[in-house]
């Protein structure tokens, strides 16, 4: 494993974290109710502390001399390795929970095996992170449920937001040639390893949520890779503004 | 018949007593206790739009979270905003146990019957905007706070020494935005010097208008809903501000501002009474936008709301179910 797999195993970790916690920004002040409201901006901001730790330590592995703000505002969209899915935008609060309990699962999942990482830094950053997803998943998992099994309108559009997010699942376990390194070294989670524990528990949730699991074969990927979506762009222009428009200044 | 008025007049003299010596013995007044109509009232009307400032004052801060210049400003902005969320519950809930509902409130707002904080109704333009606003709005709002903790009624007081707790360390955070800005570039120090021009007579106002024009200050001194009058309060404000000003390299946009020796504190220019009845009445610049965000919020999360009540209903049932078998 080179130092370079490393980085960007680690970028295709916090990117995730970085980009839905930007959605999550977005939502502030416009929540259903001022309790989902709170609610979402602390994931948000979990998520946000989460990157932080990521990108600190990146700065330390980076042999230039770069700041965790560096790394999170002066990339180009292709360096960025999230997926997919967290970039999809906020359309309603039926696409808000499905894409935050699909994210939620997957993101357990990794932080549970991330605690037996051979990297001490991942280690450490995972054990801390895992206890915050486990409320994420808490509260994304409840309000599927309470969507899925709420009205008629609520079922209607919390199972057009599965139809719709379905296909950005797949892409969580794709194994870049930098993870296969990194894996390969024990230092990170083979997560093809996850996919059938994950598909099973939203087939439960799903079906407690009185919902159809969708039956697509096919999938959308890029992100890992940094091809994007078309909204991509756009949360960039937005996160980066300010560093991009007064560069080399301190905030 | 006469004899029932009678014991009903002096039963109501009697609780009116005790209320009023409780008032004068510095006790609380709770939720159950027999109050005065007009301190519902009253109560109702001046802590609901205290919920209603928290709830509004999200989104001019909201509308930075996304573009902020760096990850520890971005988390301490969105922390920020949280914090003024639960502000809003917990005054809401304060309201709540004087028999008005959360819904009844909202609708209060969303109709333009209930008022919030005019300050809210100027736009957010750069980020200086996000240290003015802590600085200056949220001191102004700490100074017009700190006397409700003792205030006469006990959930109000509560929430309010919490509340003024967390206001005043966004204060600092505020001032310290600033302090950055002014040890920045000339680019950051003239955003840092517009973010002052922009926010220091509105956060006058928030003082409400002069002690001759205010028309419940006499009635709130009596309640401890009020401890200093509006004038004083503002003289405190700017006498404390200053200084503050003067740390940070700027120009308070007041040629008239000047201290006075005699009295010990700052005199100071004229406000554009204009410009506040403008903004009171409905008229900002972004008075439309703050309560149709508000509004919409609402009317879009109405499926959200009602199928949690489905939901928790049917699980309900289930429950009454399980027990029954």
């Amino acid at each position: 494993m080179t130092n370079e797999n490393l980085i960007q195993y680690i970028y295709g970790i916090a990117d995730n974290s970085l980009i839905l916690g930007q959605r999550l920004g977005e939502l502030c002040g416009h929540g259903p109710t001022l309790e989902t409201d709170i609610a979402t901006t602390n994931i948000s901001l979990d998520l946000f502390g989460q990157v932080r730790s990521y990108f600190q330590y990146l700065a330390e592995l980076s042999k230039e001399e770069l700041t965790e703000d560096d790394l999170a505002f002066l990339r180009k969209e292709r360096e960025y390795k999230n997926v997919l899915l967290v970039e999809q935008p906020n359309t309603d609060f039926a696409y808000i929970i499905v894409r935050q309990y699909f994210f939620d699962v997957f993101h357990f999942m990794l932080l549970e095996k991330l605690q037996d990482s051979k990297n001490v830094n991942l280690q450490a950053i995972a054990k801390k992170s895992i206890k915050e997803v486990a409320y994420h998943q808490r509260f994304s998992g409840d309000w599927l449920l309470r969507l899925g099994d709420g009205t008629e309108e609520s079922k209607k559009k919390v199972q057009q937001a599965v139809n719709d997010l379905w296909v950005f699942t797949d892409e969580l376990f794709h194994v870049t040639k930098d993870d296969e390194a990194v894996i390969k070294s024990g230092h990170g989670v083979d997560v093809r390893l996850l996919k059938d524990d994950y598909y099973t528990k939203l087939t439960n949730q799903l079906k407690q949520a009185t919902l159809e699991v969708p039956e697509t074969k096919y999938f959308q990927k890029g992100g890992k890779q940094g091809i994007h979506s078309e909204h991509m762009g756009y949360i960039l222009a937005e996160m980066q503004y300010m560093q991009r428009a007064y560069p080399d200044m301190k905030w | 018949m006469e004899n029932q008025e009678k014991m009903n007049d002096e039963k109501l003299k009697s609780l009116e007593a005790i209320f009023e010596a409780k008032i004068a013995n510095d006790e609380k007044i709770e939720p159950k206790d027999w109050m005065p109509e007009k301190y519902r009232k009253t109560h109702i009307r001046q802590i609901s739009q205290h919920a209603h400032s928290e709830i509004v004052g999200m989104l001019p801060e909201g509308n930075w979270i996304t573009r902020a210049p760096s990850l520890r400003r971005k988390v301490a902005l969105l922390a920020k905003v949280q914090d003024e969320a639960g502000h809003g519950l917990y005054l809401y809930s304060a309201c709540e146990t004087l028999g008005i509902s959360r819904e009844e409130m909202y609708e209060q707002l969303h109709s333009g019957k209930a008022k919030y904080s005019s300050i809210f109704n100027y736009p957010t333009l750069t980020w200086a905007d996000m240290g003015a606003i802590g600085w200056l709005v949220d001191g102004a709002a700490i100074i017009n706070q700190v006397p409700l903790c003792n205030t006469s009624f006990g959930p109000y007081a509560r929430a309010m020494v919490r509340v003024c707790k967390e206001e005043s360390f966004h204060q600092r955070q505020g001032y310290e935005i600033m302090m950055t800005l002014c040890n920045g570039t000339q680019e950051q120090k003239d955003m840092a010097q517009d973010a002052l021009n922009r926010w220091w007579w509105p956060s006058l106002m928030m003082f409400g208008p002069t002690d001759d024009e205010s028309t419940h200050t006499e009635q709130s001194m009596k309640w401890k809903l009020k401890r200093k009058t509006n004038d004083e309060l503002r003289q405190q404000f700017i006498d404390q501000t200053v200084p503050q000003a003067d740390i940070l390299g700027l120009t308070v946009p007041d040629p008239d501002l000047k201290y006075n020796n005699d009295t010990g504190h700052y005199n100071f220019g004229k406000i554009d009474w204009d410009e506040f009845w403008q903004v009171v009445k409905g008229h900002g610049m972004c008075n439309k936008e703050r309560v149709s965000a508000r509004k919409n919020a609402w009317d879009n999360g109405k499926w959200v709301r009602d199928a949690a009540v489905a939901y928790a209903e049917k699980k309900s049932d289930k429950e009454e179910v399980r027990k029954a078998v």
